[in-house]
């Protein structure tokens, strides 16, 4: 099971080796880790995804909180919150092949940010299945992807209104599922109705 | 540099950081020095702390780690960059486990050498990363003050632990304002998982009114947290009996009519079967390890379970609890206290059943049977606890003897069994008893080594001729690594690889360093020996030739069972279990 928390921490060499090697020492495979300086000065933010029994949440946290670097931490993974991954992706693609990439492009809400002769940069931004499914039509339609670099997820916690907007939409808050069915959402939403099966 | 700085005194770095110790309340350390470090041992003499000299990086960091534990303070170690750090490494591990507060200082290569394999550079801050609560690297003078508090704040707050301080030899010379108050580091950070509902102090208290086979687990918590007065009120009120890990011996007095002994691998029968039929365990400061509960599956299964501990990540980790109460086991106990009244005193069922069992067990017990001229480690340890009255500090290794001593020792006090739970460290006695000595100079000190451990580590026999430590030790010699000898005779088909050990004459060892010594044979010459060790002043080594194939009973194999245990065969006349005469 996914276990999704954000970390946090003092801006200082070594405490990402910290933060990692407690994983590695519970022997929880981290399956993407981001980190990035936060609204403080000195502190920075780790959102940390790692593939763990859903009976580890509670060591982990507690273990996490163990580490004198850490300041905060916060287990998301059953809560409602956003989550974003950005993609960076090159395709092969020549002047005759690239149109139909400017299409999926724009199909996935994503934007061409570099064009060479013989291949072009796609960024794309969203959760995570969606960037999943423009790499998959990309294989699909005999595109070569030539490099993907991608962030990890980022994740934050939705203000407290939330819930009081999806009443007012008369649209049940269910934890789970309010990943999909939340206002700011409704693009991403959309999208990936349209995608091939 | 602002005005309002200048307060302080310009010292060098080595200074400050000596300074800063003996303002923090230390006043013995134990080291080795080496070219990195040499700066902070030229500025020694200018403080009153006592540097004891050790033979091996490893005994530095065990004697910081005996010194803490016989006397709650933190131990401090001191060694150089490189191979003098690594040295160290053991002796953190072995206090990590454990929970024990130590601050390692260790030299480093100047910080602009850092990374380019210098001369003994080695990463000791990566190196230590998992076996310290926290680590620094200090590389500025300036910086040396806070760290030291800080390390010392993190080493003994919370659950406590060894941290490791890197200090580069250009900081160590370079000089900076000390100004001791100025240092001070902010209020330590409890676990903001610590704390817990009103409810579950009532429902913990109705659980434990309701029980009618309750045991309490007592753990090496009472001792961290000096939580014995209440523990004793506890139990007294609801006369509640008391199993003991490892770790927790001494934190509730032997002789306590209510005192069960120590559970686990090698505990008691009537202990381990008393936590299997009991209907309710009162977990105190301490963390059901593998050694403790055998088989997680059928670990006391009708029982219900309240955990009182200070680490949060503990708390369901090896078994389910019904009710965690998170925090300092003497506050917790505190709160709960006024909830429990006091039980009529009347001898419940519950007790006169595991009295019972008692019994059963003591018919066999070597104390029990007629002298047949054979030494038993057994008796040594009997003999021993009977000579000190049960008050002596006691620093044990680890394998057989180590049982034997928790099974047979009967300590009365808080910190006075010195003995490595969690990592199992052999060679870990000699200088852990050193450093118990150097801590409670006024308190007899006993060392029991087996024949192997002793030898991991018997260097530090000059430290003690060095410094004149009136230590007594007891080396238990079956001439076997005597643990692995019994697992494989009882795993492996008495295949014995590699366990039969050869050991130099221990008494002419001790001869060599001129520390006076004796080696017995007889049950008689035992008594007589002890009596002399005692009233020798100064260091004394018995060397116990003991019966060669003798095994700990009872024996739960690894993964079996709580109350599957290896008895004693019947027709073998050796011990059963520790029951006193």
């Amino acid at each position: 099971m996914l276990l999704t928390f954000v970390a946090i921490v003092e801006d200082k060499p070594g405490v990402l080796t910290r933060v990692a090697s407690l994983f590695r020492r519970l022997n929880v495979n981290i399956v993407s880790l981001t980190v990035g300086r936060s609204e403080k000065n000195g502190v920075s933010r780790m959102t940390i995804v790692s593939d763990a029994s859903p009976t580890a949440g509670h060591r982990i946290m507690a273990s996490l909180y163990k580490l004198e670097d850490v300041l905060q931490v916060d287990d998301v993974s059953a809560h409602s919150s956003v989550t974003r991954e950005l993609a960076l992706i090159k395709v092969a693609a020549t002047p005759k092949t690239r149109s139909h990439i400017f299409e999926l492009a724009e199909v996935f809400r994503a934007r061409i940010v570099d064009l060479a002769p013989e291949s072009l940069m796609i960024e794309i931004t969203g959760v995570e299945s969606k960037i999943e499914g423009l790499i998959q039509v990309l294989n699909e339609s005999e595109d070569r992807i030539l490099e993907v670099s991608r962030t990890g997820k980022m994740v934050m916690r939705r203000g407290q209104h939330t819930s009081r907007v999806l009443d007012a939409m008369r649209v049940p808050l269910k934890e789970s599922e309010v990943e999909t069915v939340s206002p700011d959402d409704d693009a991403i939403v959309d999208e990936e109705a349209k995608l091939p099966q | 540099m602002g005005e309002e700085k200048s307060t302080g005194t310009r010292l060098t770095g080595s200074e400050i950081l000596w300074a800063t110790l003996a303002a923090e309340g230390v006043t013995e350390v134990f080291g080795y020095p080496g070219g990195a470090i040499l700066p902070v041992y030229d500025a020694l003499r200018k403080f009153p702390i006592r540097h004891i000299l050790v033979r091996h990086e490893q005994g530095a960091s065990h004697m910081a780690d005996g010194y803490a534990r016989a006397s709650g303070k933190v131990g401090v170690a001191i060694a150089t960059s490189g191979p003098g750090a690594t040295n160290l490494v053991t002796g953190i591990a072995t206090a990590m486990l454990d929970s024990i507060p130590m601050l390692c200082i260790t030299g480093q290569v100047s910080s602009k050498a850092l990374g380019t394999d210098a001369f003994q550079e080695v990463d000791i801050t990566g190196i230590t990363l998992p076996v310290t609560k926290q680590n620094y690297m200090v590389t500025r003078p300036e910086d040396v003050a806070s760290t030291i508090r800080k390390a010392m704040q993190v080493a003994r707050s919370g659950r406590p632990g060894p941290v490791l301080v890197d200090f580069t030899k250009d900081a160590q010379q370079a000089s900076a304002l000390f100004d001791f108050e100025a240092a001070a580091p902010d209020a330590y950070r409890p676990h903001p998982m610590l704390g817990f509902e009103d409810e579950s102090i009532l429902k913990a208290a109705e659980m434990i009114r309701s029980a009618k086979r309750p045991v309490i687990l007592a753990g090496h918590g009472i001792i961290q947290s000096g939580a014995r007065e209440q523990v004793l009120a506890l139990v007294e009120r609801l006369q509640i009996p008391v199993a003991t890990t490892l770790l927790g011996l001494g934190g509730f007095p032997a002789s306590h009519p209510l005192a069960l002994g120590m559970m686990g691998m090698h505990g008691e029968a009537w202990v381990n079967h008393a936590i299997q039929q009991s209907d309710l365990l009162i977990a105190c400061g301490m963390r059901f390890d593998d050694r403790v509960t055998g088989s997680l599956s059928t670990y006391a299964v009708n029982a219900k379970k309240i955990h009182i501990e200070i680490d949060p990540a503990e708390i369901n980790k090896n078994v389910k609890v019904d009710v965690a109460l998170i925090g300092d086991l003497a506050e917790v106990l505190e709160q709960l206290l006024p909830h429990l009244s006091p039980r009529n005193t009347g001898k419940s069922e519950w007790l006169t059943e595991i009295d019972a069992t008692k019994g059963d067990c003591a018919v066999k017990d070597i104390q029990n049977l007629p002298d047949t001229g054979h030494l038993y480690a057994a008796h040594v340890m009997h003999d021993l606890w009977h000579a000190t009255d049960g008050k002596a500090i006691v620093a044990t290794d680890v394998g057989q003897h180590q049982m034997w001593e928790a099974q047979y020792y009967k300590h009365e006090d808080p910190r006075t069994l010195i003995t490595s739970g969690g990592l199992g460290t052999m060679g870990f006695a000699l200088p852990a008893g050193i450093g118990a000595k150097v801590a409670c100079p006024e308190k007899e000190v006993w060392i029991i080594a087996g024949d192997g451990g002793f030898q991991m580590t018997a260097s530090e026999l000059s430290t003690i001729a060095q410094e004149n430590l009136d230590i007594n030790i007891a080396i238990v010699n079956n001439g076997y690594l005597g643990m692995v000898r019994q697992w494989q005779e009882f795993f492996y088909d008495k295949n014995y690889q590699s366990s039969p050990i050869l050991s130099p004459d221990f008494a002419k060892l001790a001869e060599a360093h001129g520390i006076s010594g004796a080696t017995v044979r007889t049950r008689t010459e035992a008594v007589e020996a002890i009596k002399t060790a005692r009233a020798h002043k100064g260091p004394f080594l018995i060397n116990f030739l003991v019966e060669k194939e003798d095994s700990v009973y009872p024996m739960i194999p690894a993964g079996s069972a709580l109350h599957e245990m290896i008895r004693r065969p019947e027709k073998n006349p050796l011990i059963e279990t520790a029951q006193d005469v």
